[in-house]
């Protein structure tokens, strides 16, 4: 980084906080239950509005939903990103390559196939919601390692995204089968879970939540060096001194617990992943992981924060997040397949 | 002379499984400070095979190599990465960076852990922008950049590098006629002024014979005949490469012709 585009990376991490600090204040203000905003700083400052309600409401809900959307928007981004530089592949993401799907599995087979007392992810005891967790990062590894194998065998990263595709109907599949031994509770909450909520994560388990993304993110950071060397590609990163099979097997590992803690606690997410990392390139105009990691954890938790107050804004009750996650998605990824030739990390 | 990259008793190919597959062996190779050597040899002969060994790319399925005298299997993938620096044909991903983040990426054997350069490290990439001559685009991404000039920022990275050989595979093989002459030349330079052992594969074979102090030569006896490009185009061994009876080496064009 150096003159205009050390420039441009500041103007757009400043206007990336910018909307950041935005989106939490109208998450803050917006809901089905209208609360003034004298108030919602009363109870941010620590008093009490007067109102019991209103305190229970932005103290157990909204503020874990703001933090749960804002961690698992820069979890799913970095994902995406580690993925799509791991595999040289621009069209890679968690969800794309079956990953989440893995994740869901894992989820699948903790809430269905152990029955509905295991259950639910919201609420329920301890032990619980570690089991779903432990769930969802086998499934998520098991995919991973799936596509490890792959991808040493064909070579081809179109072929590389039929395989996560294909192993995304293989789970559902599975998931299927398993419902139809389920209990009804059991696939009540597997139903709910499935359409993705940020609502998830309460203040008990937010410690564990939160303590394993930030984790994953800081190890992502740490990650800077031998990503720019696998822009390269294997042979010359390994002339510049990177154990390229130590390097991709760390960031799969992180990919796969970021993953699988934010589907165990939010459900499958789709779009997020593949869809920030270049949304982080095309603004600073550059694919150098040292100005594109922190940009893109910004833009993921924007874009989650976007999706999240949408989510609530109506009038109408919640919308689920995974009906608006495509919406934003698809458009960006018809505009970067239609103008590939032009945009410059393609070439 | 400084012999910097040794073989002894080298044999490459490849395992198919436990299927070992030798290409060529019994190589006793050396590469010197200063000197320009062309590996040429026809197509499967195992040109890329025994560039790959002598990179550490892939393992010698006999023999060993050394590098300034040490064995390379008792060197780590860091240690390495200071003696040889690579130019492949590989695609690059590259295209989003500027011309001087990617010969800044020639840094990193030299860079701590995250990857940070010093004042000392941003001068030595000026410094290699300057020598091929791409100093004008610096600022340019890697992606705005001719075959030749996208070549040349390769060839940058791997003198940021700083490493005293560099080994080329076909570098001018996508390139137009006035770029492969210029990127030869700068080779040539590299070698003779700065003292670099340079090594490299090429189709190009009047050129190469022009400017290279030696041939490493595939013969189809599968082994590899080395000596002074002088030498060797004087002498009978230049006919010994292809194995068609319709070609013969010309010394007065220095270049192939049909008999």
């Amino acid at each position: 980084m150096n003159g205009g585009r050390s420039h441009r990376f500041t103007i757009v991490t400043v206007a990336l906080v910018a909307v950041l600090l935005l989106l939490v204040v109208l998450n803050l203000l917006c809901g089905s239950v209208d609360i003034e905003s004298s108030a919602v700083w009363k109870i941010l400052t620590g008093g009490s509005s007067g109102n019991q309600a209103w305190d229970t409401i932005i103290m157990q809900s909204r503020v874990p939903m703001i933090i749960t959307a804002l961690l698992a928007g820069a979890a799913l981004a970095i994902s995406g990103l580690l993925l799509q530089t791991t595999f040289n592949n621009p069209l890679a993401g968690p969800s794309i390559l079956g990953v989440s799907s893995g994740a869901g599995l894992g989820v699948a087979v903790i809430m269905l196939a152990l029955g509905g007392n295991v259950g639910s992810v919201f609420g329920a005891s301890v032990g619980s919601y570690i089991a779903t967790l432990l769930g969802a990062f086998a499934g998520a590894a098991l995919v991973l390692v799936i596509l490890i194998v792959f991808s040493s065998i064909v070579r081809s990263s179109t072929m590389l995204l039929i395989v996560g595709i294909l192993v995304s109907y293989l789970t559902s599949s599975v998931v299927q089968l398993l419902n139809s031994v389920a209990t009804e509770e059991g696939v009540h909450n597997y139903v709910s879970w499935g359409f993705g909520t940020f609502s998830g994560v309460s203040l008990d388990q937010m410690p564990v939540y939160a303590t394993l993304i930030v984790a994953g993110l800081v190890a992502s950071v740490l990650m800077v060096k031998p990503l720019n060397a696998l822009l390269l590609g294997t042979r010359y990163a390994e002339n510049l001194g990177i154990n390229t099979h130590r390097t991709r097997s760390l960031l799969l590992l992180i990919t796969g617990v970021l993953t699988a803690v934010v589907t165990a606690f939010c459900g499958p997410i789709g779009f997020l992943g593949l869809v920030v990392p270049h949304i982080a390139r095309l603004t600073l105009g550059t694919s150098n992981h040292s100005a594109l990691m922190p940009v893109t954890m910004l833009a993921g938790a924007d874009v989650a924060l976007l999706c999240t107050w949408v989510s609530v804004a109506g009038k109408y009750g919640v919308i689920p997040i995974n009906a608006i996650t495509p919406i934003i998605g698809v458009p960006i990824i018809i505009y970067i397949i239609l103008n590939r030739r032009k945009i410059q990390y393609f070439n | 002379m400084n012999a910097i990259l040794t073989t002894h008793d080298l044999a490459v190919g490849y395992m198919h499984g436990k299927q070992v597959t030798t290409l060529l062996q019994g190589l006793n190779l050396t590469l010197n400070a200063g000197e320009l050597v062309a590996l040429l040899g026809q197509n499967g002969a195992g040109k890329s095979t025994l560039l790959r060994a002598l990179t550490c790319a892939a393992r010698p399925v006999g023999g060993s190599i050394a590098l300034k005298g040490k064995d390379v299997t008792e060197m780590s993938q860091h240690e390495r990465s200071r003696i040889i620096g690579l130019v492949s044909t590989e695609r690059i991903m590259a295209g989003a960076l500027t011309v001087r983040e990617l010969v800044g990426l020639g840094r990193q054997p030299h860079t701590g852990f995250l990857g940070r350069m010093s004042s000392h490290d941003r001068e030595i990439v000026e410094a290699a922008l300057h020598d091929v001559g791409i100093a004008g685009k610096a600022d340019n991404y890697v992606s705005e950049l001719s075959d030749g000039e996208r070549q040349k920022a390769m060839i940058a990275k791997a003198l940021a590098q700083e490493t005293p050989v560099i080994v080329l595979d076909e570098p001018t093989a996508f390139l137009d006629a006035a770029s492969r002459i210029e990127t030869m030349n700068l080779l040539a330079t590299l070698a003779h002024d700065r003292g670099k052992a340079i090594l490299l594969t090429t189709h190009d074979i009047s050129r190469s014979l022009l400017l290279t102090d030696a041939l490493w030569l595939i013969t189809k006896e599968r082994t590899v005949v080395t000596g002074p490009t002088k030498e060797m185009v004087a002498s009978s061994v230049m006919n010994e490469v292809f194995t068609s009876q319709a070609v013969r080496f010309n010394p007065a064009t220095c270049d192939y012709e049909s008999c």
